[in-house]
């Protein structure tokens, strides 16, 4: 296990390296933050004091060894924009994604898992065939418009839930969240459901597979012949052996949750790390762009390593020495 | 004469398919006393797996026991609502499925395994199950229990795994095990020792016990009793000896003809020739006579009944009078 972590962490730094490089360039390549920043009209002086300032006269190379030489302490460069390090913009903004991404996760598992093992357990019923209907609007309708609708819907029609911002902030254990409150609880459900809602829809759908898949096996007659409730035989055994592929498939898609929040920020306002990157685009930002993209890719390195611990955990003939190759 | 351990009574199961009614299992009969051996002997698909799980009430839809009485103990378990039935399951009755790898919770460790067997049954506390599960190990020849009981199957090979089942099976010590061919997926040196240790244990516990093969040669040396099964029905019942010596339904000559060990040296095999009709829509009369050789019209007019009492055979005309 140990070794498996080091050399999944020397992989990560690898990987990292070529995504800064990719990154760098690629944001290079579109396009030259100074015609946004400086007026129309300003002179050549001014336009190469802008540059130097902001260090865009070096070429590119050395632009990107100067960045990497402050990456690795940490400093991954100043907005252009607010003037202040890029990396502390971004975890200003972190906490809201992550308590959204988290919120939409706690939500797939907590009705996904429930509603696909019904949908796999009586798979003819009428109650199933209804869940499988809703979970294939819930995969194919947009992210965007049913966002649209549920404001529409519960906070300008029904007047139930507020439909912008993350509301009143509590504090516990040091840590600000719209969990701690019931004023910021109410401004999560929305936009957590709407980030959910395709991975609600995956969950059931995989659910339900693992349920029919598992249910007519022999180790479940032989469960039931050793004269077990069929509770424990659904809930203990057969659960068990669907959760394998649905904790790696929730792990994975943390990671898209999180990417997904764009939207879902946009629309709700929710003053996440998705809206300002967003912002950062259109400003061509590039110090920001660029610390975004590398925080996200350490996320999804982080994940992939807990996803992967903890399907070892849960599958006992997986053994973590012999996965990496 | 004492009250047998299991009489079953003209048991129907059926498979109710989009394609037609199965009739897996056809009036079927017999019984095991304590301490005794029967062999339900028959080929692929001749519905022996069907028979134990009835007896176990684990037939799933669409399958569902449509006829007969299974005593057990003198009470027939048929229909009893599946908490009653669940106090027998693993309890009074045990089974032992056919394939060890596929039995075992992959993702469950032994002990969970073989301790939920025992706390389904009785009050008992995890400790005292757990050294009743690592007693049970021993019991079946597993090496250190003790450790063994902390691992997970994939941790055991194919026979390893069989004794696990067996060990299960014997937790609460039942009055009936229901072994189906479960040592078919062995090899053969592992095969006749599990053979040799569950006849013993079965012996010794005055367990009754069904073992279900199609292998003749197998209940040849184990069994008391044989009831040979063919598409659904058993056509020939009787002692080892009786029915080994002096086979009266042509099926269950064929059956001998095919063991090699039965033949003298120098005779070449004889296979039955064709196949078991499907299930699904058996030709009218006797189901065996497309293959048989002293088949007749009198053989298509009608299903052949069983004729004889404990000794029994259903043909029209058997190779030899049991009645
Ligand atoms: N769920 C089911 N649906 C429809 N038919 C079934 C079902 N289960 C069993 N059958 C039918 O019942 C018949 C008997 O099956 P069974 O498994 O009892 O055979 P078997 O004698 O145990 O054979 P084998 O030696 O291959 O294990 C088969 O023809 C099978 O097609
Ligand atoms: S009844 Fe006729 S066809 Fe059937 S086994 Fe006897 S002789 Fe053969
Ligand atoms: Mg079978």
């Amino acid at each position: 296990m140990t070794v498996f972590i080091i050399r999944r962490l020397m992989q990560s730094a690898f990987v990292l390296l070529i995504m800064s490089l990719l990154v760098f360039f690629g944001v290079y390549a579109i396009g030259d933050p100074v015609e946004i920043f400086i007026a129309a009209d300003a002179d050549q002086i001014e336009r190469e004091r802008a540059m130097q300032a902001l260090g865009l006269d070096q070429p590119i190379w050395a632009q990107y060894g100067f960045f990497l030489l402050n990456a690795m302490r940490g400093d991954l460069g100043r907005s252009f924009v607010f003037n202040i390090p890029s990396i502390e913009l971004i975890l200003q903004r972190l906490p809201a994604t992550l308590e959204l991404a988290a919120c939409a996760v706690t939500l797939s598992v907590l009705v996904g898992i429930p509603l696909g093992m019904y949908a796999g357990y009586r798979p003819q019923s009428r109650i199933a065939k209804a869940i499988m209907a809703t979970s294939i609007a819930g995969f194919s309708l947009p992210t965007f418009w049913v966002g649209l609708m549920l404001i529409l819907v519960f906070a300008v029609q029904l007047g139930w839930l507020p439909s912008t911002g993350r509301g009143q902030l509590g504090e516990f254990l040091g840590i600000h969240s719209s969990l701690f409150t019931l004023d910021g609880l109410a401004h999560l459900l929305l936009p957590a459901f709407n980030l959910a809602l395709f991975n609600i829809s995956l969950v059931i759908r995989l659910t339900r597979a693992g349920m029919r898949e598992n249910m007519p096996m022999d180790y479940v007659k032989f469960a039931r012949a050793k004269g077990l409730t069929q509770r424990r035989v659904v809930f203990v055994h057969v659960l068990k052996n669907i959760m394998i592929p649905v904790v790696t498939v929730i792990g994975l898609e943390i990671g898209q949750v999180i990417a997904f929040a764009v939207v879902t920020e946009t629309i709700f306002a929710w003053p996440g790390m998705g809206k300002l990157i967003i912002d950062s685009i259109n400003r061509l930002d590039r110090p920001v762009i660029v610390a975004y993209l590398l925080i996200t890719v350490v996320m999804f390195i982080v994940i992939n390593l807990v996803v992967d611990i903890l399907y070892s955990i849960l599958d006992p003939r997986v053994r973590l020495a012999d996965a990496g190759h | 004469m004492t009250e047998a351990t299991l009489r079953v009574e003209s048991l129907q199961t059926h498979f109710f398919t989009k394609a037609g009614i199965v009739k897996a299992v056809d009036d079927v009969s017999f019984s095991v006393a304590r301490g005794k051996i029967l062999g339900l002997v028959g080929e692929s698909g001749s519905g022996k797996t069907v028979t134990g799980f009835s007896i176990m009430g684990l037939v799933d839809p669409p399958g569902r026991i449509v006829g007969g009485r299974i005593l057990f103990n003198g009470q027939d378990i048929v229909g009893l609502s599946e908490d009653r039935i669940r106090e027998i399951r693993g309890n009074r009755i045990a089974m032992i499925f056919q394939d060890p790898m596929m039995t075992l919770n992959p993702v469950l460790k032994v002990e969970t395994q073989m301790v939920e067997a025992i706390r389904a049954h009785a009050d008992i506390d995890r400790l005292t199950a757990r050294n009743r599960a690592r007693d049970a190990l021993g019991q079946v020849g597993i090496p250190s229990p003790e450790e063994r009981l902390d691992a997970y199957p994939h941790q055991f090979s194919g026979g390893m795994r069989q004794r696990v089942a067996i060990a299960i099976a014997l937790l609460n010590k039942p009055d009936l095990i229901v072994a189906d061919e479960p040592t078919t997926a062995l090899d053969v040196t592992i095969q006749g020792q599990i053979l040799y240790e569950i006849q013993k244990l079965a012996r010794e516990t005055k367990t009754a016990l069904i073992w279900i093969t199609h292998d003749l040669s197998v209940v040849a040396s184990l069994a008391d009793e044989i009831c040979v099964m063919y598409a659904g029905r058993i056509v020939e019942r009787g002692s080892v000896d009786e029915v080994l010596d002096r086979p009266a339904h042509p099926y269950t000559a064929g059956l001998i003809g095919s063991v090699p060990s039965r033949n003298a040296k120098g005779t070449p095999l004889v296979q039955i020739p064709g196949v078991m009709p499907s299930l699904l829509n058996l030709p009218s009369g006797c189901a065996f006579r497309q293959r048989c050789a002293r088949a007749d019209d009198a053989c298509a007019a009608a299903a052949p009944e069983p004729v004889g009492a404990r000794r029994q055979v259903r043909c029209i005309h058997p190779l030899t009078e049991v009645a």
